[in-house]
C-alpha cells in the first residue's frame, strides 16, 4: 500500500500529516499494526520530514543523471547528436562539441544516435538520496532525497528514492510525502500510489491549488483520492463545498490548534504534541484502507 | 541597461510561508509611489490573481516539450522503444500486442522516437498550460495556469517574468515585481536568476529555518542580493531569535517580523490585499518593510 501525502498549495501540513499517519501507525500494537512502515521524504528541494522523524542515518549514494561524454578520438563532428536532442543540451561548433549540463535531461538519445559510438554516459550527481531507521518505532524504514542548490530538475533524486526503497513485491505501507505544487515532481511522487491524501486548508488559495491537485491525481493519474483540511475554522466554506460537489471525500478536519503550530515550529510531530489525535489518524488510515478495497 | 527595470522576487523555500500575502501587499504599497509590472511566477499553484481583483485581458496557449505516442497499428512489438526509455514511460505489450505511452511518465527526449525500427512512433507538442495578461489597479499582471502535472513549468516561469519585463520596458514601468514558487528547483531558478533583489518570507520553524538556509544558498548560487521578511513572527520567539542571528551571521538583512494574525486570511476571503483590508500591526510590519526594500532598490 503505497500513500502519496501532496498539495498543490505549500505550507498547508504535508509532512504534518505524512509524519503523523506514520507515527500513529508505529505506535499501534504488534498484531495489528501494517508491517513494512516507511517513510519516504520525496520534497528534495525542501526535505523536512526528518526533523520530525529524526531518523538515524545508515546509508547514502549520490544521485544524479547520465551526462553525455564525448570521445575526440571517435566524434566526426557529423552533429547527428545535436540534431536528436529534444534539449537543445549538446551542440556541435565545427570540431567542438559543447554539452550543457544544465539543460540535459539525462535520457540517452545522443548515445544511442552516434554513429560512431563516440559518446559514454558518465552519471553526474544532482543530489543524495539516504534512508535509515527511526530509534522510537522499531521496523521503521525512512528515506529521503536532498537535491543539491543550483540543480533544476528534482525527478532523478525522487525516482531513485523510489528505486532504492520501493520493494518489488510490496506488502508493505510506505507514505510518500510529495512536494509542494502540482508539478512534474508531483506526478512523480503520485506515479503508482494506491492513494493520493490531498491536505488542504480552507481558505481561497488552498481551494485554488486543491482543484488543481484533484486534477492531478483523480483526473490525470486515476489514483483513488481523499482529502485532510488542516487549519478547520480560518477562511470559508469553499472547500467543503468543492468536495462534496466533486465526490471528494474529505477523511479528516484538524481544527487551528496554536499548541500545534507551536510544537511544528520545535520539530515536534503533532501526535506527540496532542496524542489523542493518534487515534483520528489510524481511523484515517482504515477510511483509506477502505476506499482502496472498494476500488480494486 | 540603464533602463532596465528593477526586479524584485519574493521566494521562501519552503511553501505556504506567505509569500502570496506578502507579495500582493507589496504591490498595493508599492503602487502608490511607483509604477509596476506584476508577474506571478508561482505557475503551478497561481494564486496572486486572487487578491488582486484581476480583468483578463488576453489568454495564450503554451506549448513545450515534445510527448511521443505510438501508432498501434504500425507497431510490431519489438520492444527497442521500452529499452531506449529512461523514464519508465512504456508499457511493455507483448506478441502481437502494441507497445504504449504513459504521457504522464513521458520525458519528451525522444529517444523512442528515434529507435523505432518502423517509424510507428510520432511527436507532439500538446499546450501544458495557458499564460494570461491581466489589469490590476496596480499594474499590468502575468500570469499563467500550468496544466494538470504540466512539464516545463521552469520554462512557463520564465516566459510571464520576461512578459512582466517586457510590459516594464515598453511602459518605463519603475519594478517588476515577481510572486515566486516554493522549492530551489527549476521553476525558483527560472524567478530568481537575475533579479535586483530576493525577499525571503521566512516562518519561525526549524522546517521554515532549514528551507531558509537553502534558498539563500540558491540566490547567492545566482549572485541575487536577499533580504528577509519573518511572517508569523511571534509564533516562536525562540525559533525567530534564530533565525535573526542566522541572518546577522551572513550580513543578509531582517527587515520585517510580521505577527501572526487571523486578519490575513480575512483579507484573502475578501479578495484584497492585507494592507488594504486593515491597518493593524500586519500591515504596519509590511508597510516598514516596504520603507526599506524601497530604499535597497532605489540604492542598488
Amino acid at each position: 500500500m503505497r500513500i502519496a501525502v501532496a498539495s498543490g498549495k505549500g505550507g498547508t501540513g504535508k509532512t504534518t500529516i505524512a509524519v503523523s499517519l506514520l507515527l500513529s501507525l508505529a505506535a499501534l500494537e504488534d498484531d495489528i499494526r501494517p508491517s513494512g512502515l516507511q517513510l519516504l521524504d520525496c520534497d528534495v528541494e525542501e526535505p523536512n520530514a526528518a526533523i520530525f522523524v529524526k531518523p538515524v542515518i545508515e546509508g547514502q549514494e549520490l544521485v544524479g543523471i547520465l551526462l553525455p561524454e564525448v570521445d575526440p578520438a571517435l566524434c566526426t563532428h557529423c552533429g547527428r547528436c545535436a540534431e536528436v536532442c529534444a534539449f537543445h543540451a549538446i551542440a556541435v561548433f565545427g570540431e567542438k562539441v559543447l554539452v550543457f549540463p544544465q539543460l540535459c535531461h539525462g535520457c540517452g538519445s545522443c548515445t544511442c544516435n552516434c554513429p560512431t559510438g563516440a559518446i559514454q554516459e558518465r552519471m553526474s550527481p544532482t543530489g543524495t538520496i539516504s534512508w535509515g531507521s527511526v530509534p522510537d518505532c522499531p521496523g521503521v524504514r525512512f528515506g529521503q532525497g536532498e537535491m543539491n542548490v543550483g540543480e533544476a530538475m528534482a525527478n532523478p533524486a525522487i525516482r531513485a528514492l523510489k528505486k532504492k526503497m520501493l520493494p518489488e513485491v510490496d506488502d508493505g505501507v510506505t507514505i510518500l510525502d510529495a512536494p509542494p505544487g502540482n508539478a512534474c515532481p508531483v506526478v512523480e511522487t503520485l506515479r503508482g500510489a494506491d492513494f493520493a491524501l490531498l491536505v488542504t486548508e480552507p481558505t481561497p488559495f488552498g481551494l485554488h491549488d486543491l482543484r488543481v491537485a484533484v486534477q492531478v491525481a483523480r483526473g490525470e493519474l486515476r489514483i483513488p483520492t481523499g482529502v485532510v483540511i488542516n487549519r478547520d475554522g480560518v477562511g470559508d466554506d469553499g472547500v467543503l463545498a468543492f468536495c462534496a460537489e466533486n465526490d471528494v471525500p474529505v477523511l479528516l478536519s484538524i481544527p487551528l490548534d496554536r499548541r500545534i503550530a507551536e510544537a511544528y515550529a520545535d520539530g515536534i510531530p503533532l501526535v506527540d504534541a496532542v496524542p489523542a489525535y493518534r487515534q483520528d489518524f489510524v481511523g484515517l488510515y482504515h477510511k483509506i484502507l477502505t476506499l482502496v478495497e472498494g476500488e480494486s | 541597461m540603464a533602463d532596465d527595470p528593477q526586479q524584485l522576487v519574493v521566494l521562501s523555500g519552503k511553501g505556504g510561508t506567505g509569500k502570496t500575502t506578502v507579495a500582493a501587499a507589496l504591490a498595493h504599497l508599492a503602487a502608490q509611489e511607483l509604477s509596476l509590472s506584476i508577474a506571478d511566477a508561482d505557475v503551478d499553484a497561481a494564486n496572486l490573481e486572487l487578491v488582486l481583483d484581476v480583468q483578463k485581458v488576453a489568454s495564450h496557449e503554451f506549448a513545450s516539450g515534445l510527448l511521443a505516442e505510438i501508432d498501434p497499428d504500425l507497431c510490431i512489438s519489438c520492444g527497442q522503444c521500452y529499452e531506449a526509455c529512461y523514464f519508465e514511460a512504456i508499457t511493455p505489450g507483448g506478441v502481437g500486442v502494441p507497445y504504449e505511452i504513459n504521457p504522464t511518465a513521458c520525458e519528451g527526449c525522444a529517444a523512442c522516437y528515434y529507435r523505432c525500427p518502423v517509424d510507428a512512433i510520432s511527436l507532439l507538442t500538446p499546450p501544458s498550460g495557458l499564460w494570461y495578461e491581466s489589469n490590476t489597479r496596480f499594474g499590468p499582471l502575468f500570469h499563467a495556469h500550468l496544466f494538470a502535472g504540466g512539464e516545463n513549468s521552469g520554462k512557463l516561469v520564465t516566459l510571464v517574468r520576461q512578459q512582466a519585463r517586457l510590459r516594464a520596458l515598453d511602459d518605463h514601468r519603475d519594478l517588476v515585481l515577481v510572486d515566486g514558487p516554493p522549492g530551489i528547483g527549476c521553476p525558483a531558478i527560472s524567478a530568481v536568476a537575475g533579479a535586483t533583489l530576493a525577499l525571503m518570507v521566512v516562518e519561525p520553524t526549524l522546517s521554515g529555518a532549514h528551507d531558509l538556509s537553502r534558498v539563500l544558498e540558491l540566490a547567492e548560487h545566482f549572485g541575487v542580493p536577499a533580504a528577509v521578511v519573518v511572517n508569523k513572527a511571534d509564533l516562536s520567539d525562540k525559533r525567530t531569535e534564530e533565525i535573526e542571528a542566522f541572518c546577522a551571521a551572513r550580513a543578509i538583512p531582517l527587515i520585517g517580523r510580521i505577527p501572526y494574525d487571523t486578519v490575513v486570511t480575512e483579507a484573502m476571503v475578501q479578495g484584497v490585499p492585507v494592507t488594504e483590508f486593515t491597518d493593524g500591526l500586519v500591515s504596519q510590519a509590511l508597510i516598514d518593510a516596504w520603507g526599506i526594500i524601497k530604499e535597497k532598490l532605489v540604492g542598488g
